[in-house]
């Protein structure tokens, strides 16, 4: 790769958490260690200096392809209404929508990354009945491809748009990826069927669970705060949810299931609107409707059903508490 | 008189745009644009009650636990439940963290950048701050960035994640803290605490939380390392603690049970909250006509094309006058002398509201120790919260930004209504029916506008902290 990896940034309709996401990088700060990997912002909104003329001006020389640039990045969901004008977000100082803005620079940028799963797949702007937005991801509508840019878009670079999705993303996600491509590019095999890179998404969350033992148990959670497995009652979906949130630690130390609650699958299409309620398991006949992925039914029912009757009384107890009421017996001595 | 539009503003949380009416070089008249819509009252509606617990943080990545605090303290409210004092203690820690890592990201990456303008050039601080200051490259940033990094770490311990944690609920926390982790949240404490007086303030805090007055700060400050003592030396050289006064009215929901909730009247009169007295005007929003509504009966209906609109955001009103609120307000509502003393000789300025924030963190984060010690491992964090099938709730609190209240309204199970009144809604509100205008607008007139002028616009704008996408939720 040469020099530098010029990147743009832009921002629509969603909340800004991924960049304050990814500002909490570790274990170097964040623009330390993108400019030692050759990575350097163009123009990012929260952090460049340029506001005002200065900055559309900016915008305008990358998208008349004055300024070539390498990645755009966008964060947040194309806001397409009312009526399909776009004027949910008329871009400040240009009144022109960013949906425009957004297709004209995908043209001049060799890859486009959506920032998050707003900009991936639509997000909580999405698919919501009595919601005005007429809101979609870059490249898909939910689980279907098409979205702002359309199914046949792919950028100079030969890459249909990369889906960082997460709400919000992992800093290293991003990190990560900028850093693959900057060392030696991005190429199909890299990213999974939803074009989400397989460096996070060829993990489930329940990878590395830390209560993969109440899991095996099926000692299971009842209320909020209680140790036990989140899946059977309070709506984790860790089993079927691609990324590596225990694997990699969210700041220093969490996830989403370490906190005590359930993993919503904030990954995944369409998660906004789970058809339930998000800290609720649906069942049917008292068992999970959401089985785990690759899981066949019947074994699960069956190993459930086993295990359940194998709980050690520790798992069991330790599970319906919020701190171990029970702790680990000390190792027989061997004479 | 022409008209010049401003905007993007960036570096400030979503999308800015300012409409300004000048003559003579100096702004007339302001209006303020919040361009981009989010309807997230909308997406709320025929949710599951606790589904917002799921949806409001993501309004915002900036105020997310703010947002989550407030659903959870309406969904209290509706249920009746009181959180065990473990979880009271966890909610202030984890809202804490948010308010005090926002104001070191606002001061750090998005308001001291501008004074590394090259305008600046022949001002006597330049050749400090500049190189210090300016965005990305600046010599502060990579301190700056790990401090905040490492403080953010007490969300891992205390809520899985930031942003957008699960955490907060109506009855406390999913999150038990273990003998371990407060111990090791203790030392997460010890280092924040350690960049703030050492780089920030250049001083203990305890020492920073008693200055007393205007002329008690500047004897401080002069002379002394630190970051902001170089702001203050900035500041006080462009006359920054007098430029930027609005209403001069102040509201806050009161925080923490440490900062108390109140109004705070232009004669300086603190009186009692009633949030029956809050309305929100739509006369100038691109949202269907009403007269002013209570939040608890809001209504967020697009209305694109309406003839006198000019932006997304609504105009909330207390008693029908126009509040600011903020970290400035928190204070002058608590009696904390300095702020007191500011505002009484030159009225709010961009120096009372950076000035503010920052004897903010030097008044929390010693607070923030004691709560991590009064809590105590093995006693309950959470209390099971039934809610009712009909009911409504109203949960106010404190963002870093200001104040932020939830209106909820509950019909056979589901959400019937939601309505949500954030910081920069008051602060960045358009004019009201009577054609008062917002606070920003308010203190934009008679500043310098136009080419060649210094960039007082951009650190008025950017010393309210504003964040649109709540805004515009």
């Amino acid at each position: 790769m040469s020099s530098k990896l010029r990147v743009l940034w832009l921002q629509s309709g969603g909340c800004g958490g991924c960049t304050q996401s990814l500002l909490c990088a570790e274990p170097r700060p964040l623009f330390d260690e993108l400019r030692d990997a050759g990575i350097e912002f163009v123009w990012h909104p929260a952090l460049s200096a340029e506001s005002d003329v200065d900055a559309l001006a900016v915008l305008e020389s990358c998208a008349s392809g004055q300024t070539p640039f390498d990645v755009l990045c966008v964060e947040g969901a194309m806001l397409r209404g009312p009526n399909g004008s776009g004027k949910f977000h008329l871009m400040a100082g240009s009144g022109r929508p960013l949906t425009e803005w957004v297709a004209r620079l995908a043209v001049q940028a060799r890859w486009v990354f959506a920032i998050g799963s707003c900009t991936a797949f639509g997000g909580l702007s999405a698919s919501t009945p009595g919601n005005p937005l007429e809101a979609c991801g870059l490249q898909y509508e939910g689980n279907e491809v098409g979205g702002l840019l359309g199914e046949a878009f792919v950028s100079a670079g030969g890459l249909p748009v990369v889906n960082i999705a997460g709400c919000p993303v992992h800093p290293g996600w991003v990190v990560d990826t900028l850093e693959k491509l900057a060392l030696e590019g991005l190429a199909a095999a890299d990213l999974d069927p939803l074009a989400r890179p397989l460096f996070y998404a060829e993990q489930l969350v329940h990878h590395g669970c830390p209560r993969n033992e109440y899991y095996e148990f099926k000692a299971s959670a009842g209320k909020h705060s209680d140790l036990g497995c989140l899946m059977e009652n309070l709506g984790c979906q860790g089993t079927q949810a691609h990324a590596d949130c225990h694997l990699r630690p969210w700041n220093g130390v969490g996830s989403c299931v370490r906190g005590g609650y359930a993993c919503i699958a904030c990954t995944e299409p369409g998660f906004e609107a789970p058809g339930h309620p998000f800290q609720e398991t649906p069942k049917v006949a008292g068992i999970p409707i959401g089985l785990p992925v690759d899981m066949p039914k019947a074994w699960f029912v069956a190993l459930a059903a086993l295990s359940k009757s194998a709980t050690p009384k520790r798992v069991r107890d330790n599970a319906h508490a919020d701190h171990p009421v029970v702790r680990p017996a000390l190792r027989k001595k061997h004479k | 008189m022409k008209r010049i539009q401003l905007g993007p503003f960036n570096r400030v949380e979503g999308d800015l745009e300012v409409s300004l009416d000048v003559a003579d070089g100096h702004v007339v008249e302001a209006r303020v644009n919040s361009p981009l819509f989010r309807g997230f009252e909308q997406v709320l509606v025929g949710r599951a009650p606790d589904d917002a617990l799921a949806v409001v943080p993501r309004i915002c990545g900036i105020c997310s636990v703010a947002q989550s605090a407030a659903a959870a303290a309406a969904l209290a409210d509706l249920s009746g439940v009181t959180m065990p004092p473990n979880g009271q203690l966890a909610r202030h820690l984890v809202q804490a963290t948010e308010n005090l890592a926002d104001h070191l990201s606002h001061f750090y990456l998005f308001f001291m950048p501008d004074f590394a303008r090259a305008t600046y050039a022949r001002r006597p601080w330049y050749a400090d701050v500049a190189p210090r200051f300016a965005a990305v490259k600046g010599s502060a940033a990579p301190a700056a960035l790990a401090a905040r990094a490492n403080f953010l770490k007490l969300t891992g311990f205390l809520a899985g994640k930031w942003p957008h944690t699960l955490a907060l609920q109506a009855g406390g926390s999913t999150k038990a803290t273990t003998p371990a982790e407060r111990i090791r949240i203790l030392a997460a404490l010890r280092e924040f605490r350690s960049f703030v007086e050492n780089t920030l303030l250049g001083d203990a805090l305890e020492v920073v939380a008693e200055l007393d007055s205007e002329d008690a700060l500047r004897a401080w400050a002069e002379g002394r390392p630190g970051d902001f003592p170089a702001f203050l030396a900035a500041a006080y050289d462009l006359g920054l603690e007098r430029t930027g006064r609005a209403a001069d009215r102040f509201l806050s929901f009161g925080a923490y049970d440490l900062l108390p909730a109140g109004v705070r009247q232009a004669n300086a009169a603190v009186d009692a909250l009633n949030a029956a007295k809050i309305t929100e005007d739509t006369h100038h929003s691109w949202l269907a006509a009403s007269p002013p509504l209570p939040p608890a009966q809001g209504e967020t209906v697009v209305d694109a094309e309406k003839a006198g609109a000019y932006t997304w955001c609504k105009a909330p009103r207390y008693e029908g006058k126009v509040v600011e609120t903020g970290a400035l307000a928190r204070l002058l509502i608590a009696g904390q002398p300095l702020a007191v003393d500011l505002v009484a000789k030159h009225g709010a300025s961009v120096t009372a509201r950076i000035a503010a924030r920052l004897l903010e963190l030097a008044r929390v984060l010693p607070a923030m120790e004691q709560w991590v010690r009064n809590i105590v491992p093995g006693e309950p964090f959470c209390l099971p919260a039934p809610l009712p099938e009909e009911g409504q709730g109203i949960g106010l609190t404190e963002a870093a930004r200001g104040s932020l209240g939830h209106w909820l309204s509950v019909k056979r199970g589901r959400i019937e209504r939601y309505q949500i009144v954030a910081p920069t809604t008051w602060n960045f509100s358009p004019r009201d029916r009577d054609g008062q205008p917002g606070p920003l607008e308010q203190a934009l007139v008679g500043l310098p506008a136009g080419d060649g002028v210094l960039p007082t616009i951009q650190h008025v704008v950017r010393s309210f902290d504003p964040c649109m996408v709540c805004t515009v939720h």
